[in-house]
C-alpha cells in the first residue's frame, strides 16, 4: 500500500490553537470587566462594544488590504482581544470617537503596519491608548465616580446621549459625575505640598478611599487577579511575567514608603490602584511584544513594575502602565539578548 | 543514586501502549523473500561476501563490518542470494540503498554454532567485543549504532555507571516493554556480560513507571540469577526520558556536556533489546537477525508485538496483525514524536525499525500553520533546554551564524515544541533544514578550503620549481665558468696547444693592429701576391723603401 501524506515527525499536534488562548483570555477578563460595569456602569460596555466593532472592522480591512487569508486570521480573536483590553483601560464615559481613534491606531499602526499578529514589537492595545493619552487628555482623565458613591449614576440612554451626542441629562453637570480617580487626585495632593496624613482632611479624596484602596479599583483589580491566577493555572500565561511586574512595583513601592511614608503611598495601595491587575496578567504578558527567555521575562516584568511607580510617582500621568509597557516592549530585544538560558549540557 | 533528577520540560504524552501488549510476542511467518539492506546502521554499510546463486545458511555473514563504525548483516534465514542491488527501503530520503534479496527455502536451517556460554567470564573484554562485533549488534533503541564500537570504551578504564534503558517513552511502542516481560533473564544476562565487558561499579536498569509488570519481571529475573550491583529502578513516566542523555541527567543528575559522549562523564548507555541482542550473540551464537516490532495505531486490526527476521517486508507484518482498518491514513516507522512516515508499506524490516506505527486519516490532517505569537511554550517543554521559538526565527530567516549560537546543534529533534505550538508550526523541520544547510556550507568551505590549499600548494610547487631550475642554471654556469678556467690551466699547462694559441692571438692582434683592408686575394698567383705584398709595404713604409732603395 502506497501512502500520499508523507510528513515529518512529530505526528502529535495538538488540536487547539490561538483562537482557543485567545478566547481563554477573554473569558478570564470577564470578572473584572463585570466589576468596572458595576462600579462605571454602561459606558464599560458602550466602550467595550465599539473597540470590537472598530476592531474587527479595521482587521478585516488591513487584513483585505494585505492580500492575507480573512477568516482564518480574524477567528484567531488577537483583534478582539486587543480591543478589549484597549475598552476596559479608557475612561468609561470616553466620547466614542476617543475609542475609535484609539482603536485605530492599536489595529491599523500597533499591529498591522508592523506586519500583523506575532511581528509587532509594541502592545498594539498600548500603542492605542498612548496616542489618545497624549492627543486628548482631557477626555482621558474623565472617570465617573464609583456607582456607589455616586448620587447622580446615568442610566442606558443617557450614557448613550452622553458619549455619542456630548449630551449630558438635563440638571447635570460634569463634575457631579466626573471625577479624577484615586492616583490622580493623590498625585495632586502631594503636588500642593501636602502630606499624606492630611488625606483625611481633604473630604473629597478621603471620600474615594475604600477598604484597600481606591472606592471600586480594588475590587475591580482582586477580579481582574482571579481572572488572571485562572490563566495561570491553565498555562496559558507564564507565571513569570506578572510576579515581575507585581514584585517590581511593590518592592519600589516599599523602599520609598518605609523612607518616607508622608510622600509616598503603600505597596498594598499601589497594588489595588488603577489597571494594575489587567496590567500585570493581561496587558504585560501579550507574549508577541514581551521577552521570551525564563529570566528575561522576570526582568522584563519587574522592569515594568519599576516603570510604572517612578511613572506615578513622579511623571506627568496619573498612571503610568501603558508607557512602562511600551518602553519595556523597547527592551525586550535586548533583555532577550542577554538572557539565553544554559542549553543542556553547555551549563559548565 | 536513589534519588532521581529531572530535566527541563519534557511531556506528558498519552501512552497507548496497552493497545499491543494484550499478547504475547507473537512470531512473525517467514516470508518467501527477505531483502537485507546492508546498511542498517550509523556509519558506513558492509561489505558483501556473497553473490547472486549462493546458498546460504541462517546465520552465515553475508556482509561485513567494513570499519569500526559499520555492522555486519547476516542471513535470518537459509536460500538462495537471488539479487543484488538498489531497493526501496525506509529510510527519511525515500532514496533506494543497496539490498540483499534472499529466496528462503523453508528449512531455516543454521550454520554450524559455538556458542560460549558461561565461558565469557573467562574471555577478555576484546574477545567479547569481538563476538558482538562479527554477530552485528547495533544499539536497538533507535540510533542503531555499532555496539561494539560503543563498548570500545571500555579501554578507557574510567566507565563507572552501565546504565540500561529500558524508559521506552515514546507512546504507542511497546516492543521493549514486552521483551522485558518475557525475556528478562536473558536481558540480565546480557547486562551482566556488558558489566564483565566494562567492569563497572554500578548498573541501573531504567524503566517508566507506566510499565510495571516489566519491572517486576526483571527484579525477579535478578533475583533469580542472583545477579550483582544491578538496581532496577522505576522512573516518572515522561517523554523523551528515553533520550539517552535525558535519561542519565533523571537517574545521576549530571548533564553529559553538549558535543561530548556519556563515556566522558564515565557513563554508558545500552538499550534493553541491545542487551538481550548480546546474550543472543553469546550464549546461542546468534547474530542480530531479528527483532521485536510493535504492529500498533488506531488503523490496524489487531496491533501486536512481533519477533521479526530482519528483511521480512512490513506489509507482511501488516497481513499478520490483521490488516489495515478502513480508515488508514498513513504509516509511521518509529514512534508518533520521532518516527517518520512512509511512503509504502513495500519495504523490508531493518534492526532500526522498533514499531510501525498505523494512523487513521484524521490523524494525518494537519492543522493551518499561523504566525508564531512567541508564547514560548516550545522552550518550556524544552528537553534540551532552547528556545525553539528563537531557533524558529533565525532558520527560517536563514541567520544560521545565530541559530548556532543559540545551540542548534543541541536540538535532539523530540518533537515536543512541535507537539505543543499553538500556531501549529513544524518547528523541528525548520531545525533539520537549517543543519542540513548548516552542514551543506560547511563541506561547501570544506572543499572551498581543499581548493585554496590546492592552488596555493601548485603555487608553491611552481616558485620552488622556478627556483630549483634557477638553482640548477645557476651551477650549471659555475661549473661552466669553472671549467672554462679549468680549461685554461690545463692549456697552460699543455705548451704545444698553448704555443697555437698564442700564435693564432698573436696574429689576431697583428691583424687588429694592422688595420688590413680587404683585399681581393683569393684567387692569385703566387707572383701576383708577392707584387701586392711588396707594393704594400712599399705604401706603408714609404721611408724604408726609399732607404732601401
Amino acid at each position: 500500500m502506497k501512502f500520499n501524506n508523507v510528513t515529518s515527525s512529530p505526528h502529535i499536534i495538538r488540536d487547539d490553537g490561538i483562537s482557543k488562548l485567545m478566547s481563554q483570555v477573554l473569558l478570564a477578563l470577564v470578572p473584572g470587566a463585570i466589576a468596572m460595569f458595576y462600579f462605571f456602569g454602561w459606558g464599560v460596555l458602550f466602550n467595550l462594544l465599539i473597540a470590537c466593532v472598530v476592531a474587527i472592522t479595521s482587521e478585516a480591512a488591513m487584513l483585505k488590504l494585505r492580500q492575507k487569508p480573512v477568516n482564518a486570521n480574524l477567528f484567531d480573536l488577537s483583534a478582539i482581544v486587543t480591543a478589549c483590553l484597549l475598552a476596559l483601560a479608557l475612561p468609561p464615559l470616553a466620547p466614542w470617537w476617543l475609542t475609535v481613534i484609539a482603536t485605530l491606531f492599536a489595529i491599523i499602526l500597533g499591529k498591522h503596519l508592523y506586519g500583523g499578529l506575532g511581528f509587532n514589537p509594541f502592545n498594539p492595545a498600548m500603542v492605542g491608548y498612548v496616542v489618545v493619552m497624549i492627543s486628548f487628555p482631557k477626555e482621558m482623565t474623565f472617570w465617573l465616580l464609583p456607582a456607589t458613591i455616586n448620587a447622580a449614576s446615568l442610566n442606558l440612554t443617557e450614557t448613550f446621549n452622553l458619549m455619542f451626542f456630548s449630551q449630558l441629562p438635563a440638571a447635570m453637570s460634569w463634575d457631579s459625575i466626573s471625577s479624577a480617580t484615586l492616583l490622580d487626585g493623590i498625585k495632586n495632593h502631594l503636588s500642593q505640598g501636602h502630606n499624606l496624613s492630611a488625606l483625611e482632611s481633604n473630604a473629597q479624596l478621603s471620600s474615594l478611599f475604600g477598604r484597600l484602596a481606591g472606592l471600586g479599583w480594588e475590587w475591580i483589580n482582586l477580579l481582574f487577579l482571579a481572572g488572571g491566577l485562572w490563566l495561570f493555572k491553565i498555562r496559558v500565561i507564564d507565571w513569570r511575567i506578572p510576579v515581575g511586574v507585581l514584585a517590581g512595583l511593590s518592592t519600589v513601592s516599599a523602599i520609598f514608603y518605609l523612607i518616607n511614608n508622608e510622600q509616598f503611598l503603600s505597596p498594598l495601595i499601589h497594588l489595588s490602584s488603577g489597571g494594575i491587575m489587567l496590567a500585570a496578567f493581561f496587558i504585560a504578558t501579550d507574549p508577541v511584544s514581551a521577552s521570551t527567555t525564563p529570566r528575561g521575562r522576570m526582568i522584563y516584568g519587574a522592569g515594568i513594575g519599576v516603570l510604572i511607580f517612578v511613572i506615578r510617582q513622579w511623571g506627568g500621568y496619573p498612571d503610568g502602565i501603558a508607557f512602562a509597557v511600551l518602553l519595556m516592549n523597547m527592551a525586550a530585544p535586548l533583555i532577550d539578548y542577554y538572557t539565553v538560558p544554559a542549553a543542556f549540557g553547555n551549563r559548565n | 543514586m536513589s534519588k532521581l533528577s529531572t530535566f527541563n520540560g519534557g511531556l506528558k504524552l498519552d501512552g497507548h501502549k496497552k493497545m499491543s501488549t494484550g499478547s504475547a510476542i507473537k512470531i512473525a511467518r517467514l516470508p518467501e523473500k527477505l531483502i537485507i539492506p546492508v546498511q542498517q546502521h550509523i556509519g558506513l554499510a558492509a561489505e558483501i561476501l556473497v553473490n547472486i546463486g549462493d546458498h546460504v545458511l541462517k546465520g552465515q555473514c553475508l556482509a561485513r563490518a567494513s570499519d569500526t563504525i559499520s555492522a555486519s548483516i547476516h542471513a535470518p534465514s537459509s536460500g538462495q542470494i537471488i539479487g543484488i542491488d538498489e531497493q526501496p527501503v525506509a529510510h527519511p530520503s525515500g532514496l533506494n540503498a543497496l539490498c540483499i534479496s534472499l529466496q528462503t527455502d523453508g528449512k531455516d536451517e543454521w550454520r554450524a554454532r559455538t556458542a560460549i556460554k558461561q565461558d565469557y567470564l573467562n574471555k577478555s573484554c576484546h574477545e567479547l567485543l569481538g563476538i558482538i562485533r562479527d554477530a552485528g549488534i547495533v544499539g536497538l533503541g533507535g540510533a542503531t549504532f555499532p555496539t561494539a564500537a560503543k563498548l570500545q570504551a571500555c579501554d578507557q578504564k574510567t566507565l563507572h555507571t552501565l546504565i540500561i534503558n529500558g524508559a521506552e517513552c515514546e507512546p504507542y511502542i511497546s516492543c521493549d516493554d514486552v521483551l522485558m516481560r518475557e525475556q528478562a533473564e536473558e536481558i540480565i544476562i546480557g547486562v551482566q556480560i556488558l558489566q564483565h565487558i566494562l567492569a563497572v561499579q554500578n548498573t541501573v536498569i531504567a524503566i517508566e513507571d507506566n510499565k510495571p509488570e516489566a519491572i517486576a519481571s526483571l527484579q525477579k529475573a535478578a533475583e533469580q540469577l542472583t545477579a550483582k550491583n544491578i538496581q532496577i529502578i522505576s522512573i516518572p513516566t515522561r517523554y523523551p526520558t528515553g533520550g539517552e542523555k535525558q535519561l542519565i541527567k533523571v537517574i545521576t543528575g549530571k548533564e553529559v556536556p553538549a558535543n561530548g559522549r556519556p563515556a566522558d562523564i564515565g557513563i554508558l548507555c545500552q538499550n534493553v533489546a541491545t542487551a538481550n541482542s548480546i546474550y543472543r550473540a553469546v550464549y546461542r551464537d546468534e547474530p542480530a537477525i531479528s527483532r521485536i516490532v510493535t504492529v500498533t495505531g488506531n488503523a490496524i486490526h489487531q496491533p501486536a508485538n512481533f519477533e521479526v527476521l530482519i528483511g521480512t517486508p512490513m506489509s507482511e507484518l501488516i497481513s499478520q496483525a490483521g490488516g489495515y482498518k478502513d480508515n488508514i491514513g498513513g504509516l509511521i516507522m518509529g514512534g508518533p514524536m520521532m518516527g517518520f512516515a512512509l511512503a509504502s508499506d513495500e519495504l523490508p524490516v531493518t534492526k532500526a525499525c522498533n514499531c510501525l506505527l498505523t494512523n487513521s486519516r484524521e490523524e494525518t490532517l494537519l492543522p493551518a500553520i499561523r504566525a508564531c505569537i512567541r508564547c514560548g511554550e516550545c522552550a518550556d517543554v524544552c528537553p534540551a533546554n532552547l528556545l525553539p521559538q528563537q531557533l524558529y526565527w533565525y532558520s527560517s530567516s536563514k541567520n544560521f551564524d545565530r541559530a548556532q549560537d543559540l545551540h542548534l546543534f543541541d536540538c535532539i529533534e523530540c518533537g515536543c515544541c512541535s507537539t505543543v505550538c499553538p500556531s501549529h508550526i513544524p518547528l523541528v523541520q525548520y531545525y533539520r533544514f537549517a543543519k542540513t544547510e548548516i552542514w551543506a556550507q560547511e563541506k561547501q568551505r570544506e572543499k572551498a578550503d581543499q581548493a585554496r590549499l590546492r592552488h596555493e600548494f601548485r603555487e608553491q610547487r611552481v616558485a620552488r620549481e622556478k627556483a630549483e631550475r634557477e638553482e640548477k642554471l645557476r651551477l650549471k654556469k659555475e661549473l661552466l665558468a669553472k671549467k672554462k678556467i679549468e680549461e685554461g690551466k690545463a692549456a697552460a699547462i699543455d705548451p704545444k696547444k698553448a704555443a697555437i694559441e698564442a700564435a693564432l692571438a698573436r696574429v689576431k692582434a697583428k691583424k687588429d693592429a694592422s688595420g688590413e683592408p680587404p683585399k681581393n686575394t683569393d684567387n692569385l698567383t703566387e707572383q701576383q701576391q708577392q707584387q701586392i705584398r711588396e707594393a704594400d709595404q712599399r705604401r706603408q713604409n714609404p721611408s724604408s723603401e726609399e732607404k732601401t732603395e
